[in-house]
């Protein structure tokens, strides 16, 4: 009997699987002004991720620096560096 | 005193803006389509009038077109974020990308599930589900502008968090500081209705068109009548939002305030300048009218301010030279504590190079005395605290006019509706034919007065543009800016090409 179950559970989870491909398969292949908004989609996509961000967009922390702590430190070096106290006097003349 | 090359600064920035901007294009329209839609779809399935139904499927396909486009513009956004402005990535991380998370999660599940539904689903799915799905769209696109404008919003009041030294990051203390910070609230509530109003104002200008060439008629009376009931009401929230939002600034980015009103002086009872020409060499602290002309009325300044008539606005003047008689204190004495501050960090920095526990906590003892004025530790004088008055000002009032001018416009197009004499109205068709430009202009300007009327800083007080670049060089980010002004330009006019095509063709008469 727990056999018969599974395998109506199992026929349902395919059926229903079956008819979620359908639905976008035809979904899909109904497409007119569609796949020229897919085409536009995947260019963009394509120019975006595989040439700006490869050739012209790299994480600039990711790439100089390892680890976090190495990425703490240079942060903290970059806002530290080349400051030095001054007095309200100086700042207002 | 700052070694930042300024010239990068300044390109990484405009590139920074062209980005954002041409986002929004895309972005506003997305919000409020959806909404449009689905209030189209809604009633096709009360009433089962089948112009209903192909009138959604029209603006839906116009809905499509806008969201094809400008999916993942946004995207580029955080490219610029990692590479031209790494020193404010990484502060910020610990903020933002709770937010961004939740946004791309929520986004992507909700709005990729229900768009196939809406898109495919006609005649497949029942009635209700497939109206259930659109509505689903326009919810879900509406909330995944939350996350990202909750994060804009902790730029320009940063609460919730603490700076951890050793992390050199601002880490979140509060999740829900951070996401009910009231300028996030206010900023996601005046942005999403004003995506509503410019998408009422885009569906009067096509169908503004249909109506001039004598083509679909009634598609377009129902069109403009649904449009004009949403953009009317979505005015008046735009209203008491934009009300909202400035008091905000005021009680938290007071020079903001001051620099969109041309304020110098600040008084109480201070009136509010409906239009005016400011003075091109006027400068802090001259003592010059910074008008030529004005109109102002009386009152009404103090009143958006701070809730009270008799109460006093600062001007750029008391902001930047302090005003002990109102409490406020001035520009150079917050920059001494913010030097105070960057060198008791670089103290710190360098006590736990070299191991020294002891000196190292009365380092950071030293730099929490005075880590609030931290952003102003890096400003050379007091009047780079300024942002740019002219253009923060102009922005302001061009919004606020234009945001004035469209209730009447709604009502206007509703009247006529109502009267069935709208086709009789030649005056009022070109005005709805231009309708939807002068939407994006206000809308433009709002993102303009929000972002150029924080400057200098990233983060409100504690870190500046400046301080926030990637130390590159300057002709990396020119080539870049070049690029992204092409690609976005032809993806604007492939935008505007595929939209007119599918509008000359109209809705598809099906029975």
């Amino acid at each position: 009997m727990l056999k018969n179950i599974f395998n109506t559970q199992n026929r349902k989870v395919i059926n229903s699987a079956k008819k979620v491909y359908a639905f976008y398969y035809d979904g899909f292949k109904g497409m007119v002004l569609g796949r020229k908004l897919w085409k536009i989609i995947f260019i963009k996509l394509f120019i975006m991720f595989a040439i700006l961000k490869v050739f012209f967009f790299p994480d600039f922390l990711n790439t100089h620096f390892q680890t976090n702590e190495e990425k703490s430190n240079y942060v903290l070096e970059q806002i530290t560096k080349n400051t030095s106290l001054i007095s309200e006097e100086e700042l207002n003349k | 005193m700052i070694d930042i090359d300024l010239n990068v600064v300044n390109w990484a920035r405009a590139q920074f803006a062209l980005t954002a901007m041409y986002h929004w294009i895309f972005v506003p329209l997305t919000l409020g389509l959806s909404f449009l839609c689905a209030f189209f779809e809604s009633i096709y399935v009360r009433t089962g009038n089948k112009e209903w139904r192909n009138l959604t499927k029209f603006w839906m396909t116009l809905f499509g077109i806008n969201f094809a486009i400008g999916v993942a513009t946004g995207i580029i956004l955080e490219f610029e974020f990692g590479t031209n402005w790494s020193n404010y990535s990484w502060v910020v991380g610990d903020i933002f990308g709770a937010p961004l998370a939740i946004e791309g999660i929520f986004a992507f599940f909700l709005e990729a599930t229900f768009f196939a539904v809406m898109f495919f689903g006609w005649n497949r799915v029942s009635k209700n589900f497939h109206l259930f799905s659109t509505w689903m769209v326009a919810i879900g696109s509406n909330l995944s502008a939350v996350w990202i404008l909750v994060a804009n919003g902790w730029m320009q009041n940063p609460v919730g968090m603490v700076f951890n030294p050793e992390t050199a990051r601002f880490e979140m203390q509060s999740f829900f500081e951070v996401v009910f910070n009231p300028v996030a609230v206010s900023k996601f509530t005046h942005t999403s209705s004003s995506g509503f109003l410019l998408s009422s104002l885009f569906v009067i200008t096509v169908s503004c068109w249909f109506l001039i060439k004598g083509r679909h008629i009634q598609m377009a009376k129902k069109s403009i009548a649904v449009a004009s009931v949403f953009g009317l009401i979505a005015s008046a929230y735009v209203g008491f939002t934009g009300d909202e939002a400035a008091y905000e600034v005021a009680q938290v980015q007071p020079m903001k305030l001051a620099a969109i009103e041309g304020l110098y002086e600040g008084e109480t009872n201070a009136g509010i300048v409906a239009a005016g020409i400011l003075r091109s060499d006027k400068e802090p602290g001259d003592g010059k009218d910074p008008y030529i002309v004005k109109i102002e009325i009386p009152f009404l300044l103090s009143l958006l301010a701070n809730r009270s008539f008799g109460s006093f606005v600062p001007g750029i003047d008391d902001l930047v030279y302090g005003n002990e008689e109102q409490g406020i204190e001035s520009t150079a004495s917050k920059i001494v504590k913010g030097k105070k501050a960057v060198n008791d960090l670089a103290d710190f920095k360098n006590a736990r190079k070299d191991k020294n526990v002891t000196q190292a906590a009365l380092s950071l003892q030293k730099f929490r005395e005075n880590q609030e004025y931290m952003g102003y530790g890096y400003l050379n004088s007091p009047e780079e605290s300024v942002p740019p008055v002219a253009l923060s000002y102009y922005a302001f009032h061009i919004m606020v006019a234009l945001g004035t001018l469209f209730p009447f416009l709604f009502a206007a197009f509703l009247y006529f509706i109502y009267k069935d004499t709208l086709t009789q109205q030649k005056w009022l068709l070109p005005i709805g034919l231009i309708s939807a430009l002068l939407g994006f202009i206000a809308s433009q300007s709002g993102w303009i007065v929000a972002e150029v009327g924080r400057q200098p800083w990233a983060i409100n007080g504690l870190l500046p543009v400046k301080m926030s670049a990637t130390n590159l060089s300057a002709s990396n980010v020119q080539i870049t800016f070049f690029m992204f002004l092409g690609l976005f330009t032809i993806l604007l006019i492939a935008e505007i090409t595929i939209m007119l095509k599918q509008i000359s063709i109209g809705p598809k008469e099906e029975n």
